[in-house]
């Protein structure tokens, strides 16, 4: 996947866990908490969802690399270089 | 002269009529032990919030019912295939955000959904209302079923790895959650706990409600059922094996309780919460009172896993009108159980014939006839159908029966069409359940 790919299946995921946000306006850089409402939980169903999706795993010390999708998709273009996007 | 002898003609029967008047108000409104009681110990309901396979408020369930439609559709669900529900049609989003209803369960957005009707029904001012004296109680037959199977469904498609369980299971499946979910929603910060009495639990949560306002361990009770039985495939497969689970090719004639062809459960989701007060509170804010509880009884059979038991039953109903102060006569309304089943159809009715079989004045329906078995809210729900009768004046009849099953023939009983006319004061809920576990509230019009 590209970074590109990555970022929009991010999104996807937000989109999922997060039914009431706006996600359109979401800023890159900044980080998810401070544009969404997203607790503990749906920090897990982030990492949930990529496990059951694609089964890339995040040991819990990297978890503070999905402070934003910049830095997301930054941490995850390693993981999900080889996989294809269906 | 003649003219004072005139008006004084007219005062004597103006007051022979007002005695007149007081007389048959007393003998309509019999007394009841509860009416004894100081203000503060006597409970009442000053608002309902539901919603049932046929209504999603309490004046349109109760025309539903005066309507004779019912609630039971044709359903299907994972691994046990088609067959028949009684499923409610709530607005989900009214008052939860997606991602609440995402998060959460089905019994909690039930009970989110009616909890909230129902305050908004009691009028009172909840912005200003100290959520801390608030407590909420919420029966239900079973929980966590629903959730449990959905997350082994999940990992199957993941060989059963079991890193593939959701982190929201626990939350979802704590015995606590629908009325933790309520607490969540509405920022209520006294007591939440949930009652396990499988289907006597929409009536224990009643009684759970009242004897904590009566123990001021609150100012404010939700109180009632709530149920999400119909998404789990268990429950279905489990009352098919026990040859309990009801087949007709008609939907709404499925559910038939009393009927010589009635051949099971039609299974239901729904729920029902009461707001419960003390009178003096209500009094003091000038609430509407619908009904209040004057007499309450719980018991176990303590003889077997499903067969009910006629003897403890009736006991159960004789606590209560004891409780109540009542003879079983002034009863005008019995809401019976009765779930479509061969033997506790017939166990219930032998039981009701111990209690109100020379009672001339007491009428029986049933609910379940319309909507089917909303299991932990089954007996909230059906009490509620009820409670409008104090207004109205009318007994829904049990419907489905096009041929009385002589051992369910007991006095009283309303088939098929309603009874218009009846003055009702009380109406006696009768609601049991698996493992011997009996319930009866008696609510009488204020």
């Amino acid at each position: 996947m590209t970074p590109a790919e990555i970022r929009d299946e991010i999104l996807d995921i937000l989109e999922d866990i997060s039914p009431d946000e706006d996600l359109d306006s979401l800023d890159d850089e900044k980080a998810f908490r401070d544009q969404l409402e997203l607790d503990s939980m749906d920090f897990l169903d982030i990492v949930m969802e990529l496990r059951k999706r694609h089964r890339v795993q995040i040991p819990e010390e990297d978890y503070g690399n999905l402070a934003s999708m910049h830095s997301t998709v930054t941490y995850l273009e390693p993981k999900m270089k080889d996989i294809v996007k269906s | 002269m003649q003219a004072n002898s005139s008006r004084y003609r007219y005062c004597s029967r103006k007051l022979a009529h007002r005695a007149y008047l007081l007389q048959i108000f007393c003998l309509v409104i019999a007394p009841n032990r509860a009416s004894e009681l100081p203000d503060d110990q006597r409970i009442v309901i000053t608002g309902v919030g539901l919603t049932a396979p046929n209504g999603n408020d309490w004046s349109s369930f109760r025309e539903a019912l005066l309507e004779k439609r019912s609630g039971v559709q044709p359903y299907e669900i994972r691994y046990f295939g088609k067959t028949l529900a009684g499923i409610c049609d709530f607005d989900t989003n009214r008052y939860q955000k997606k991602k609440e209803v995402r998060r959460g369960t089905r019994a909690g957005s039930v009970g989110v959904y009616a909890a909230n009707e129902a305050i908004q029904h009691s009028g009172i001012d909840w912005e200003n209302t100290d959520r801390s004296r608030v407590g909420i109680y919420v029966g239900v037959t079973e929980h966590g079923n629903v959730e449990t199977e959905n997350e082994i469904y999940v990992i199957k498609g993941f060989d059963y790895d079991t890193s593939c369980w959701s982190h929201h299971h626990n939350p979802r499946t704590v015995a606590n959650n629908p009325a933790g979910e309520i607490a969540l929603n509405m920022g209520i910060t006294g007591p939440h706990y949930t009652i396990g009495a499988a289907c006597a639990a929409g009536n224990a949560g009643i009684i759970q409600g009242a004897q904590m306002l009566r123990l001021n361990e609150c100012d404010l009770a939700i109180a009632g059922g709530t149920s999400e039985s119909i998404h789990t495939f268990g429950i279905f497969a489990s009352f098919n094996s026990q040859n309990a689970l009801a087949s007709h090719e008609d939907p709404s004639q499925a559910s038939r309780p009393f009927d010589v062809q009635r051949n099971g459960i039609v299974v239901a989701e729904g729920g029902c919460l009461y707001v419960l007060e003390r009178l003096s509170d209500a009094k003091a804010r000038g609430a509407e009172i619908h009904g209040e509880l004057v007499g309450y009884a719980m018991n176990t059979d303590a003889t077997d896993f499903v067969l009910p038991n006629p003897e403890r039953q009736s006991q159960c109903v004789h606590m209560a009108l004891k409780k109540a102060g009542l003879e079983a006569n002034q009863i005008d309304l019995v809401s019976t159980h009765a779930t479509g089943t061969s033997s506790g159809d017939f166990q219930e009715c032998k039981a009701l014939r111990t209690v109100f079989g020379d009672c001339t004045n007491t009428r029986i329906n049933n609910t379940k006839s319309y909507i089917g078995h909303a299991m932990g809210a089954a007996g909230s729900l059906e009490l509620a159908g009820n409670l409008l009768s104090f207004r109205d004046g009318v007994v829904h009849p049990t419907i489905n029966v096009d041929e009385l099953d002589p051992d369910c023939a007991i006095p009283g009983l309303v088939l098929n069409e309603p009874e218009e006319g009846k003055n009702i004061d009380y109406v006696l809920n009768n609601s049991f359940g698996m493992l011997g576990i009996n319930s009866v509230v008696i609510i009488g019009r204020v």
